[in-house]
């Protein structure tokens, strides 16, 4: 593990080895969010209700605005993917508050005692934020059909790997602003202060390519844009007809779509290595 | 070795020991040369800790006694492996807490000041996932979790989330969650603060029963002192140092005598003619109560101290003798009370 010095975890424990522990330990933290998620129904179901009254409402209205030529796609059926990003990317972000609210309520320190690396607990936070958030988006998947788009599983499937790679990369991205933070006011004044320019930017609700270029270069650092444009091209390949313009590009040109994936991957780990290395440091 | 803990106490301590088999009984914890230092914004550093010499042994009760700020909580934070000590070493339950932390936190419990249950989940679920962080297996966590509910009288409120629970329930599911992996030392920092009395009785006892039960050692921080009195032993710290140890009748034998205090028509008068009787070196104070003396044999010294008043014609409105308290015995090694931070700060 990071920075505990000593000797490996477990050793001369009775029951099984250290590898083991951290895993039970990873089990556990991810069992905990998703019984959290099991019984705050009511608080979920706003969540979920969010990004589907965007769709159809936003989607509805300015359907008939935006001439589906310079899409290649009716608007609500272009705003989909980027409704996908919104679904995960709110409990991904929750991650992060939850390990500022767990520090304040004291729940870390007990989480602090168990016999296991501490970057093990980050672990198991980040892999319990990308399920819970995964599993929102996946409900919002059932609606695919709703915005012209086949169940075809292939394509599901797609998405789905798509948003858990985003979601890794956002609740990693979470951990890693929320580590150094103590309160949560300072996370949720950060969070709006970059969370609106980085939706805009995201190309979830209007084509990239329609920006000025400084904005085009923005976005093209832009963690969302990069979710928003795998889920897209998932979409273009798995339902042709539903392709819709160009998204992301870089100098003119569209990364390949696993490059993309990949950028998010590594992103994700970047960010979760970091946030373990200052989550691991002795006070 | 660690068999001899009073090795750096006063020889008094080490000489009268009730446990029977004192000699044989190996330390839980043993401490030598226990330092904490924190640097502040401005580059100083405050020491929270300077230099314990702790020895618990197997199976007792043991009480942190000293005023908040003593350095109690950070001192239970490095035995628990939480923090990195600045300097000297620790041994807990088997295990250095500098080289092997991982191994320490699996044998000990630590019971919070303030409560940590996820208030959001049920009360098996807290248990559940606590038993699950310390490897314990599916099957095994499960029984073990029932197991512990019983013990904590919870059983019928298993599925009923924490915030509805109430403190002293809370109290005792954390309690009962600390005991799920079996720990052989069981650290409690403040386990009745912010308890009222009723619950905190409830809460004493219960922990009296859960270390019959599983004859963990227990180590409790606390600024009660009535509450370090129902302990095998005890240390009083003051400032992050060790002022005694041992056991309370020990500690308070070491400083001896009985108070004496009387009030009385005329409490200089009173001074002059109790001042003459008294034993030499023995001051007499006068305060806002009256006056007061220590003297071997409290109770014996009332009546002759009254007859003589009587013949001055002054007269005793109250008398009282009172063996040493173990505020006394804090009094007597820092000259100050540890009674008006009693319940104050928190």
């Amino acid at each position: 593990m990071t920075t505990l010095t000593g000797t490996d975890a477990g050793a001369g424990t009775p029951a099984g080895t250290g590898l083991r522990h951290e895993l039970r330990a990873v089990h556990a933290l991810v069992h905990r969010d998703l019984l959290r998620l099991a019984c705050q129904r009511v608080p979920t179901a706003l969540m979920l209700l969010h990004p589907v009254l965007y769709l159809f409402i936003l989607g509805g209205g300015l359907a008939a605005l935006i001439p589906a030529a310079s899409l290649g796609v009716g608007y609500r059926t272009y705003l989909f993917p980027g409704m996908l990003m919104m679904t995960v990317q709110t409990p991904a972000i929750m991650v992060g508050i939850r390990l500022i609210t767990d520090r304040q309520s004291g729940y870390l320190r007990e989480l602090l005692m168990a016999p296991v690396g501490r970057a093990t607990l980050l672990l198991g936070s980040c892999a319990g934020g990308t399920l819970v958030a995964t599993v929102q988006g996946a409900v919002l998947l059932l609606l695919a059909g709703t915005v012209g788009l086949p169940y075809d599983p292939v394509l599901l499937v797609l998405l789905l790997a798509g948003m858990v790679l985003a979601s890794f990369a956002i609740t990693s991205l979470s951990l890693a602003l929320a580590v150094g933070l103590r309160s949560p006011e300072t996370f949720h004044t950060l969070l709006g202060l970059v969370m609106m320019p980085l939706l805009f930017l995201s190309g979830g609700f209007f084509p990239l390519t329609s920006l000025p270029g400084w904005a085009q270069a923005l976005a093209a650092a832009n963690p969302l844009a990069y979710g928003v444009d795998v889920l897209r091209r998932s979409i273009a390949l798995r339902a042709p007809e539903q392709a819709a313009a160009d998204g992301l590009a870089w100098a003119g040109h569209q990364p390949p779509l696993l490059l993309e994936a990949g950028l998010l991957l590594a992103l994700g780990t970047a960010a979760l290595l970091w946030a373990a290395r200052r989550f691991g440091r002795p006070e | 070795m660690p068999l001899h803990p009073g090795d750096h106490d006063s020889p008094r301590t080490a000489a009268a020991r009730p446990t029977p088999s004192a000699g044989s009984v190996p330390s839980a914890i043993r401490t030598r040369g226990l330092v904490k230092s924190y640097r502040g914004p401005d580059g100083t550093s405050t020491d929270a800790v300077r230099g314990l010499d702790l020895d618990v042994r197997q199976g007792e009760t043991f009480a942190f006694l000293g005023p908040n700020g003593a350095g109690k909580s950070t001192t239970i934070a490095m035995l628990c492996a939480l923090t990195r000590p600045t300097s000297g070493r620790a041994t807990v339950a088997g295990a250095d807490v500098l080289t092997e932390p991982d191994l320490v936190r699996s044998r000990v419990g630590l019971l919070f000041q303030h409560s940590a249950l996820d208030t959001d989940l049920t009360a098996e679920q807290n248990l559940r996932v606590h038993a699950r962080l310390y490897g314990l297996r599916r099957g095994e966590a499960r029984r073990r979790t029932a197991e512990a509910l019983d013990v904590a009288g919870l059983s019928d409120r298993r599925r009923a989330p924490v915030r509805t629970l109430s403190g002293g329930m809370r109290r005792r599911l954390e309690l009962a969650r600390q005991l799920l992996h079996s720990p052989g030392v069981l650290f409690l920092d403040e386990p009745t603060t912010g308890l009222d009395p009723h619950a905190r009785v409830l809460v004493r006892d219960h922990l009296r029963t859960l270390r019959d039960r599983h004859g963990s050692t227990l180590f409790v921080t606390t600024h009660y002192l009535d509450e370090a009195e129902h302990c095998d032993r005890l240390a009083i710290v003051d400032r992050g140092r060790l002022v005694a140890q041992g056991t309370p009748s020990e500690v308070k034998a070491a400083i001896g005598d009985d108070r004496v205090a009387l009030r009385t028509s005329d409490d200089a008068g009173a001074r002059r003619v109790v001042s003459a009787l008294a034993p030499p070196g023995r001051p007499v104070t006068v305060d806002a109560d009256g006056l007061w003396l220590r003297v071997p044999d409290g109770s014996t010294w009332i009546p002759r101290l009254c007859a003589a008043l009587g013949s001055h014609g002054i007269a005793v409105h109250a008398a009282s003798a009172t063996p040493p308290t173990l505020d006394d015995v804090f009094f007597h090694h820092t000259g100050r009370s540890m009674a008006p931070g009693e319940g104050g700060a928190r």
